[in-house]
């Protein structure tokens, strides 16, 4: 075999691998503090991509620099979606610390998004123009690198360390893992909890922004991109830990790897009966994730 | 005016009613208790109070505001703050960060170093604690991050439930003299407990809870020498 295309293999595999670890960072981050399973994920990300697409069109920007637009948008619309979809329903069911109707809500969210897109924008294709980094390679001997990918991974990390930042060292932050652990302690010390959740909602969600953001560059949009990912997502979650940020790195990384090494040994289709053989591995020996706290849940 | 008044509350969970016509009050400056067996509805008083229960009726004040229709963030904002039966710390989150979880409320915060200095003083074995998880901490010493972190929430009023729970009995000693030495400093405190022998001695009032309505209530020491009280509470 040549080592020149497993070194390729792998460097791809690690960048699509964090850019996966970026989509499934909002999921994680949802889960750890609401609690409940946000179905509705991968549609997060086909509208991230759809604002992206849009921010960049009639804008002109390069992506990287329309994320001043997309992520505010992105923000507002995961906190009006919490506030007005999701917080009746917890209200509704107060007793309940992780109420399933809002699996079937979340549900419906992601046909009702999905559709509405396909009504709205029809079901073309589209690809990013103007686009600056479109098929641009960086080329070390004969090691070949995306450019979009490398910044995806980039901004992938940075995100996710700007978020540890955020949740480790900031007063919000601190009422967010605080309101994450024990929501009734978490009111007693005055943290309106309604307040954590939509603003937890709206960060989850302007992180699927980003993660829309860094894939348009050389991922097509469309009304049903984002199933896909909200699959893949969840697999990469259970890997890493639910509620871990590095965890979703990682698992995104022991993704990529696996689906751009895999197909040098065996027929590519085999690749994804590894990818959920291992995560059914995962269920069996350690159901926390690599990176989870066994602690609580 | 008293600085807590509850008056005539009912509360039900559901069908099931557990608080009857329910009045408490207490003067600003003292230590009252709460006493009464497990089920009597010691903490459904105390979480009707922070506003995590809502009244079905009758009114709260507190410091001349009416509190019974306010969110628990509200409640904090009043000064009325809580340290919750079984300690509830953020069990993954560091004693320090703990602790300034408790300053979230806008004056709290403002004043959030001075007031974690005072409570370093009273127990400096937090500040060696400080960046250690709070789960991986003795019983003890989670009791002291508890009313640590109800400290830094800057209370008029702090509100106690059963802090002697499941402590050593040198351990709950110790925390009552803490209790004692906070109420000296001038702040108000209500107690609730089941250690009726211990909270009685350092309070000045106390009140006695059966089946969700006042029994008995007076001066501490009137009800530590009570022959029902002897009997029902302390096994003499």
């Amino acid at each position: 075999m040549d080592l020149v295309f497993f070194a390729q293999d792998c460097i791809n595999g690690v960048l699509m691998g964090l850019i996966y670890g970026l989509v499934a960072l909002g999921l994680t981050l949802i889960f750890g503090v609401l609690k409940v399973i946000n179905f509705a994920h991968g549609s997060f990300i086909m509208v991230g991509m759809y604002v992206s697409y849009w921010a960049v069109t009639l804008t002109g920007l390069h992506p990287y620099l329309a994320l001043g637009i997309i992520v505010p948008a992105m923000f507002l619309f995961g906190y009006w979606i919490q506030n007005l979809l999701i917080r009746p329903i917890f209200i509704a069911e107060r007793d309940v610390r992780e109420p399933i109707t809002v699996i079937v809500v979340t549900t419906g969210m992601w046909y009702v998004l999905d559709n509405l897109a396909l009504l709205v924008f029809g079901p073309d294709y589209r690809a990013l123009s103007p686009n600056p980094l479109k098929g641009q390679m960086l080329n070390f001997g004969e090691i070949f690198i995306s450019v979009p990918k490398l910044y995806g991974a980039a901004a992938a990390v940075a995100t996710a360390g700007l978020l540890f930042w955020f949740l480790q060292k900031t007063r919000m932050g601190r009422a967010i893992r605080a309101t994450s652990l024990d929501r009734d302690a978490a009111s007693l010390m005055g943290i309106n909890q309604w307040k954590i959740f939509n603003i937890a909602m709206g960060i989850g969600t302007a992180v699927a922004g980003v993660a829309g953001a860094v894939l348009t560059p050389f991922y097509n949009v469309y009304p049903t991109v984002g199933i896909p990912f909200d699959v893949k997502s969840f697999v990469i979650v259970v890997l890493g830990g639910l509620g871990s940020i590095w965890g979703a790195l990682v698992g995104g990384v022991i993704i990529g790897l696996v689906e751009s090494i895999g197909p040098i040994f065996m027929t590519s289709t085999w690749t994804e009966a590894i990818v959920y053989g291992l995560f059914l591995l995962v269920l069996f020996v350690k159901p926390s994730g690599l990176f989870g706290q066994k602690h609580d849940w | 005016m008293p600085l807590l008044d509850v008056k005539d509350v009912n509360v039900a969970y559901g069908d099931v009613q557990v608080l009857y016509d329910l009045s408490i009050s207490v003067e600003e400056g003292e230590v009252v208790s709460i006493i009464g067996g497990n089920g009597a509805g010691k903490s459904t008083l105390l979480r009707t109070i922070s506003g995590l229960l809502s009244p079905a009726s009758g009114t709260i004040d507190f410091n001349g505001v009416g509190t019974h229709d306010m969110a628990p963030d509200g409640v904090v904002n009043t000064g009325l703050i809580q340290v919750p039966e079984g300690r509830r710390l953020f069990s993954l989150m560091t004693v320090k960060d703990n602790l300034m979880a408790g300053a979230h409320n806008e004056a709290a915060y403002a004043a959030r170093e001075e007031t974690l200095r005072e409570v370093y003083e009273m127990f400096p074995r937090l500040e060696e604690r400080q960046s250690q998880l709070a789960m991986t901490l003795s019983g003890g010493e989670q009791q002291m991050v508890a009313i640590g972190r109800g400290l830094m929430a800057k209370p008029k009023l702090l509100m106690l439930d059963e802090p002697s729970l499941g402590l050593a009995p040198v351990l709950i000693k110790e925390i009552f003299q803490t209790i004692r030495s906070i109420a000296d400093k001038g702040l108000t405190v209500l107690l609730v407990e089941q250690d009726v022998n211990h909270s009685l001695e350092l309070s000045e009032r106390g009140y006695v809870l059966e089946h969700g309505r006042i029994a008995m209530q007076g001066k501490a020491e009137k009800l530590l020498v009570d022959p029902y009280i002897k009997e029902a509470y302390l096994g003499i």
